[in-house]
C-alpha cells in the first residue's frame, strides 16, 4: 500500500453548503446521517483505479481534504488552516446553490488556497483581487461543485444554471452538473460511479 | 422628527446588510424590515432624552412623541417579534410546515403567558392599574431588560481588562506554533493513512465476499461467516483508532489557532494603540473594582442613590472648590454631555456585542431566528436603559420620563441591576480565574 502515490484534493467552501456530506457519499459510498460542523480538517480516503480495464491500470488513493470555516474568518483561523494547503494536486470548491454568497466566496476561497501553496514563505500575498490571469496559470486543477439544487423550485433552476455557467466561466473550468439522489443501500451497495474530470 | 427616524430605519438595514448580513443571502425582507424598525424606534427614544435636556421642539409635541414612540416599541417588542420568531422557528421543523400559522400562534400564546407570569414574583404592581395598562407590560419588559444589561454589564467588565491588558498574555514563540502545526499534520498523516487501511480492507472484503457468496452448503456458509467476523472486528478497531485521532486532530487544531490569536495580540500590544488599549485597561479595571464596591455598599446598606452624579458633582466643586459658577446653565449642557456619552457608547457597545454574537452561533437555517432574537434584545435593552438612565439625569429632566413611563417602582429596577450585576460577575470572575488557572498547568 505504501508503494501507491499520493493524490491530496482540497474540499473549500463556505460552512454548511455540503462539504462534509458531499466527501462522505464519494468514500463512504453512503448519505450522511447527521451533518455537523467541521472543525479543522477531516480527511477521507477514496480508492480510484485509474484508467481501468487498460494495461496501464493504477490504483490510487485520493484524500479527500475537507477544510471548515469562513473566508471571513479571523486571521488566526486563516494562517492556521493554510497548514493544510500544501503540495495539493486538486482542489475541489463546493457552493450552494440557494445562497448567492457562497458562490461570490468561491473566489477568495481560491485565492487563499492557491497563494498559500505559490509563496515559498507562507505568507499570504494578494489583497483580495480576483484576477483571471492568476487562474490561467495555475497548475492545481479546479472542480466546482453545487449542491442542494432539488432544494431550488422548478421556476427558478434555469436562472440559476445561467449563474453557474458564468461562475465555471470565470474559472475557465468546464461545468457538470451532478444530481445525487439519494438512494437507501441495502446490503450490498453497489458503489457511486463518479468520474473525477480533471479541469484546466 | 420623522426625517431622523427614517433616517435611523436607513442606518439600521445598513447595519443590517453589511455587518450581520455578510456571509448570508437576504430571502425574507420582512426579518430586516422588523430588525430595522426596532432599531429605528429605539434610536428614537435617545433621541426625544436629548430634546428633552436641550428643551428642542415644544413641551406637549415632546410628550406627544414619547407616547407615540412607546406605544410602537411596545406592540413591536411584545406582538410582532416574538410572532416572527415563533413562525420562522416552526417553519424550520418540517414537520409542521403545513400548520405555520397555527402553531405559530401557539408559540406567541405561550410565550405571552409566561411574560405575564414574570410579574407575580416581583414587586411591581400596584393595585391601581388595570389589566391591560402600559405600565404592566412596561414593567415586565423593564424586568426583562435591565437583567439583560446587568449581563451585558458584567460580562463587559471582566472581559474589557482581559483583552485589553497585556499582563494576560502568555508567551508565546514562533516556535511552540511550529511544533504544534508539525503534531497536527502528524496526526492527519496518521489518520490518513489508518483510513487507506480500512479502505482497502473494505474492498478486499467485498470482492471476497462476492467470491465467497458462490460458496454454497454448510461448510460454505460457516466459512463466509467466521473470514467476515474477524475482518468486521479489524475494521471496528481500526475505526475506533481512527476516531480517537480524529479527536485529538481537532483538540490540535484549536489549540494551534488560540496560539496564533495570542501571538497576534502580542504583536498587536507593543504598536501604539495596543498600549493606549493597554493603559485603558487598566483604568477600566479600577473602574470596575469601584463599582463593584458600590454595586455591594448599595445592596448591603439598601439606598438608592437620589442625586444625579451630575448635579452632585456641581455641589462637590461650588462647595469644596468654591468655583462659582450658573448651575443651572452648565447642568444642562453637562448632562448632556453625560447622557449622550452613555447612549452612543451603549449603543456602539450592543452592536458590537450582537455582531460578534451572531457570527458565532448563526448558521445558514438559523440566521432568521437569531437576527429576531437579537432585535428582541436590542429593544428590551434599550428601553430599559431608558428607565435607568433617569437616574443620571437631574430632576427637571427625570419629570417627563416618570410622567410618560407611568407609575413604575423605580428604585427597584436599580437595585435588581445591581443584584444580577454583581451574581454575574462573581460567577464571571470564579469561572475564569479556574479556567485561567487550568491553562496555566495544562502549558508548563
Amino acid at each position: 500500500m505504501a508503494s501507491l502515490d499520493r493524490v491530496k484534493v482540497l474540499v473549500l467552501g463556505d460552512s454548511g453548503v455540503g462539504k462534509s456530506s458531499l466527501v462522505h457519499l464519494l468514500c463512504q459510498n453512503q448519505v450522511l446521517g447527521n451533518p455537523s460542523w467541521t472543525v479543522g480538517c477531516s480527511v477521507d480516503v477514496r480508492i480510484h483505479d485509474y484508467k481501468e480495464g487498460t494495461p496501464e491500470e493504477k490504483t490510487f488513493y485520493i484524500e479527500l481534504w475537507d477544510v471548515g470555516g469562513s473566508v471571513g474568518s479571523a486571521s488566526s483561523l486563516k494562517s492556521t488552516r493554510a497548514v493544510f494547503y500544501n503540495s495539493v494536486n486538486g482542489i475541489i470548491l463546493v457552493h450552494d446553490l440557494t445562497n448567492k454568497k457562497s458562490s461570490q466566496n468561491l473566489y477568495r476561497w481560491s485565492l487563499e488556497a492557491l497563494n498559500r501553496d505559490s509563496s515559498p514563505t507562507g505568507v499570504i500575498v494578494s489583497n483580495g483581487d480576483y484576477d483571471r490571469e492568476q487562474f490561467a496559470e495555475n497548475p492545481v486543477p479546479l472542480l466546482l461543485i453545487g449542491t442542494k439544487f432539488d432544494q431550488i423550485p422548478e421556476s427558478k433552476r434555469s436562472e440559476v444554471l445561467t449563474r453557474t455557467a458564468f461562475l465555471s466561466e470565470d474559472f475557465l473550468a468546464e461545468e457538470i452538473n451532478l444530481v445525487i439522489e439519494k438512494r437507501y443501500f441495502t446490503r450490498d451497495p453497489s458503489p457511486v460511479r463518479l468520474s473525477f474530470y480533471l479541469l484546466f | 422628527m420623522f426625517t431622523s427616524q427614517v433616517l435611523f430605519f436607513g442606518f439600521g438595514w445598513l447595519f443590517f446588510m453589511r455587518q450581520l448580513f455578510k456571509d448570508y443571502e437576504v430571502r425574507q425582507y420582512v426579518v430586516q424590515v422588523v430588525f430595522s424598525v426596532t432599531f429605528a424606534f429605539s434610536c428614537t427614544m435617545f433621541e426625544l432624552i436629548i430634546f428633552e435636556i436641550l428643551g428642542a421642539l415644544s413641551s406637549s409635541s415632546r410628550y406627544f412623541h414619547w407616547k407615540l414612540n412607546l406605544y410602537v416599541i411596545l406592540l413591536v417588542l411584545i406582538f410582532v417579534v416574538p410572532f416572527y420568531i415563533g413562525y420562522f422557528v416552526v417553519s424550520n421543523i418540517r414537520l409542521l410546515q403545513r400548520q405555520r400559522l397555527l402553531f405559530a400562534c401557539m408559540v406567541w400564546f405561550t410565550f405571552m403567558y409566561f411574560f405575564w407570569k414574570l410579574g407575580d414574583p416581583f414587586p411591581i404592581l400596584s393595585p391601581k392599574h388595570g389589566i391591560l395598562s402600559i405600565e404592566q407590560l412596561i414593567s415586565r419588559v423593564g424586568v426583562i431588560g435591565v437583567t439583560l444589561m446587568a449581563l451585558l454589564s458584567g460580562f463587559g467588565a471582566v472581559n474589557c481588562p482581559y483583552t485589553y491588558m497585556s499582563y494576560f498574555l502568555r508567551n508565546v514563540t514562533d516556535g511552540d506554533i511550529l511544533a504544534l502545526e508539525r503534531r497536527l499534520l502528524q496526526t492527519m498523516d496518521m489518520i490518513v493513512s489508518k483510513k487507506k487501511r480500512i479502505a482497502m480492507t473494505r474492498r478486499q472484503m467485498y470482492q471476497r465476499g462476492e467470491d465467497q457468496n458462490k460458496q454454497t452448503g454448510f461448510w460454505g456458509m460457516i466459512k463466509s461467516v467466521t473470514s467476515t467476523q474477524s475482518g468486521s472486528e479489524n475494521l471496528s478497531l481500526i475505526q475506533q483508532e481512527v476516531d480517537a485521532l480524529e479527536e485529538l486532530s481537532r483538540q490540535l487544531f484549536l489549540e494551534t489557532v488560540d496560539l496564533q490569536s495570542t501571538k497576534e495580540r502580542i504583536e498587536y500590544s507593543k504598536t501604539f494603540q495596543g498600549k493606549y488599549f493597554n493603559f485603558l485597561g487598566y483604568f477600566f479595571s479600577i473602574y470596575c473594582v469601584w463599582k463593584i464596591f458600590m454595586a455591594t455598599i448599595n445592596i448591603v446598606f439598601d439606598r438608592v442613590g437620589k442625586t444625579d452624579p451630575v448635579t452632585r458633582g456641581i455641589e462637590i466643586t461650588v462647595n469644596y472648590l468654591g468655583i462659582q459658577f450658573d448651575v443651572k446653565f452648565w447642568s444642562q449642557h453637562i448632562s448632556f454631555i453625560l447622557v449622550g456619552i452613555i447612549i452612543v457608547t451603549s449603543i456602539r457597545g450592543l452592536l458590537i456585542t450582537l455582531t460578534k454574537f451572531f457570527y458565532a452561533i448563526s448558521s445558514s437555517k438559523s440566521s432568521n431566528v437569531i437576527v429576531l432574537v437579537l432585535a428582541q434584545i436590542m429593544g428590551m435593552y434599550f428601553v430599559s436603559s431608558v428607565l435607568l438612565m433617569r437616574m443620571s439625569m437631574p430632576l427637571e429632566y427625570r419629570s417627563i420620563v416618570t410622567e410618560v413611563l407611568g407609575e413604575l417602582q423605580f428604585n427597584f429596577y436599580h437595585r435588581w441591576f445591581d443584584v444580577i450585576f454583581l451574581v454575574i460577575l462573581h460567577t464571571i470572575i470564579t469561572w475564569t480565574c479556574f479556567f485561567l488557572s487550568s491553562n496555566y498547568s495544562v502549558f508548563s
